[in-house]
């Protein structure tokens, strides 16, 4: 594939490494708040390729990790409806809620499909016009400008049958409050697809306000490594911005037009993330124009009490203080067959990547 | 889920585009990205098309990156 050899080649990565080892003359935390990148940097093993004084964590970048067990709760609770068919990524459904998964809602008969986009659901609800077709709305700033689009075609449309349950959350809120909690970063390799959509801009308050610089980073060990290098010479020379490292993809005023479709559909609420509790103005709801589409206002139902598991430590591991295997459950109780906590489920989790790529170390 | 995965773009029918990833072919939606054409990369996310590949950059990162690789070896010289 074009762009992917070049960006993995061998002695690029040797080099780069080398350039790492001449500047690295502190000890520095650097975290990564995107899934992908959690995932390529255990794929690749980057932390093995570093010298000891870098430490790599893995921040809050996980969508499925984040979202709040009453989410799972209220997912669950839509599918024991006769008339309601839920539409999640494939992702969700494994998620264990307080007392059952979408999972097990499947094995007992109830509607849930899983679809790879919004559009497939609003498909579904157009084909079953006598059912009301949930769709449930996770991700950052990357995947909520589909989820607007979906909602705006399904107006655009007059489909009555098609709702969004959003749990949609933007990711510059959880960086600011990772620092003010105290947690120790010195940079912050930043989400690539992400600034795809918002364009480097998002992130300016971090250099500004706290001293930590941004490098955009792409998904290949040559990106990873370049970015990790960029930083390490801003935190050198004291001279912290946001940089694009990504340049073949996020343009700094990022993809307007999907900015404009989120804006138009959503507007920002205070929500919940794992770890973190409530953090101000850093979800999506549905906009009141957009109310006939909002399932948490269209189709009330009763959603049993929240109950966290015990033991699971993924809310530290979201804030880059514990590491999976930090916690007595990984790798024994909870694997990816048998997942206790959200971070075993999705790919893009921590526990699932260290799981699948380096579960001796 | 929040992977993005590159591919190129192989026929064009209105607001939506087939998109070839590695060799299968997608339907992928249009209506968040334009001037969009055959041939170009663009970059997929459940569906839609978020965002092009810009081929000048990617080579220039790749010239950095070569340039480099050059003054490594001259220093190796050194
Ligand atoms: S290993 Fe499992 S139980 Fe432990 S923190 Fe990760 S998800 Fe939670």
């Amino acid at each position: 594939m074009k762009y992917i050899d070049e960006f993995r080649n061998k002695d690029l990565v040797k080099n780069l490494v080398q350039k790492i080892e001449d500047i690295a003359d502190r000890n520095v935390s650097l975290m990564e708040v995107c899934g992908g990148h959690t995932w390529a940097i255990q794929k690749f093993g980057i932390s093995s390729l570093l010298p000891d004084q870098i430490n790599l964590m893995s921040g809050p970048g996980c969508p499925v990790c984040v979202t709040s067990k009453r989410f799972i709760d209220q997912a669950v609770a839509y599918s024991r409806l006769d008339d309601v068919i839920i539409t999640t990524f494939g992702d969700l459904i494994r998620v264990p809620g307080s007392s059952s998964s979408l999972e097990k809602e499947i094995s007992k008969g109830n509607d849930v499909r899983i679809v790879y986009s919004v559009l497939d659901a609003l498909d579904i609800a157009r084909n079953n016009p006598d059912k009301k077709v949930v769709f449930l709305g996770i991700g950052f700033e990357t995947t909520a400008p589909g989820t607007a689009q979906g909602i705006k075609n399904g107006a655009a449309e007059n489909i009555k049958n098609f709702f969004v349950l959003s749990s949609h959350k933007i990711m510059p809120p959880a960086m600011g409050a990772l620092i003010d909690e105290g947690v120790k970063i010195d940079g912050y390799i930043a989400p690539g697809h992400v600034s795809t959509i918002t364009g480097s801009g998002i992130y300016q308050n971090i250099p500004e306000e706290y001293g930590v610089g941004c490098v955009i980073s792409g998904f290949e060990p040559v990106d990873i490594l370049q970015s990790i290098y960029m930083l390490l010479k801003q935190i050198k020379e004291k001279r912290y911005s946001v940089e694009i490292q990504y340049s073949r993809v996020v343009k700094p005023e990022g993809n307007t037009i999907a900015l404009k479709t989120t804006e138009e559909v959503f507007k920002l609420r205070d929500d919940w993330w794992r770890g973190f509790g409530i953090i101000p103005k850093s979800g999506l709801g549905i906009a009141e124009k957009y109310k006939m589409f909002d399932a948490e206002k269209m189709i009330p139902v009763d959603v049993e009490e929240t109950i966290e598991e015990k033991g699971c430590i993924c809310g530290e591991i979201l804030k880059g203080l514990k590491k999976p295997h930090d916690c007595k459950l990984f790798g024994k109780v909870c694997t990816s067959t048998n997942p206790v906590g959200a971070c075993m489920v999705s790919h893009e989790g921590a526990c699932n990547a260290y799981f699948r790529f380096s579960f001796d170390e | 889920m929040c992977l993005s995965i590159p591919g190129k773009v192989k026929s064009i029918d209105g607001g939506k585009a087939i998109v070839s990833v590695g060799g299968t072919e997608y339907e992928t939606s249009l209506q968040l990205l334009e001037d969009v054409k055959v041939d170009d990369y663009v970059l997929v996310h459940t569906g839609f098309a978020i965002q092009k590949l810009d081929e000048e950059e990617a080579l220039e990162t790749l010239r950095l990156f070569n340039e480099l690789e050059e003054s490594n070896k001259k220093e190796a010289e050194k």
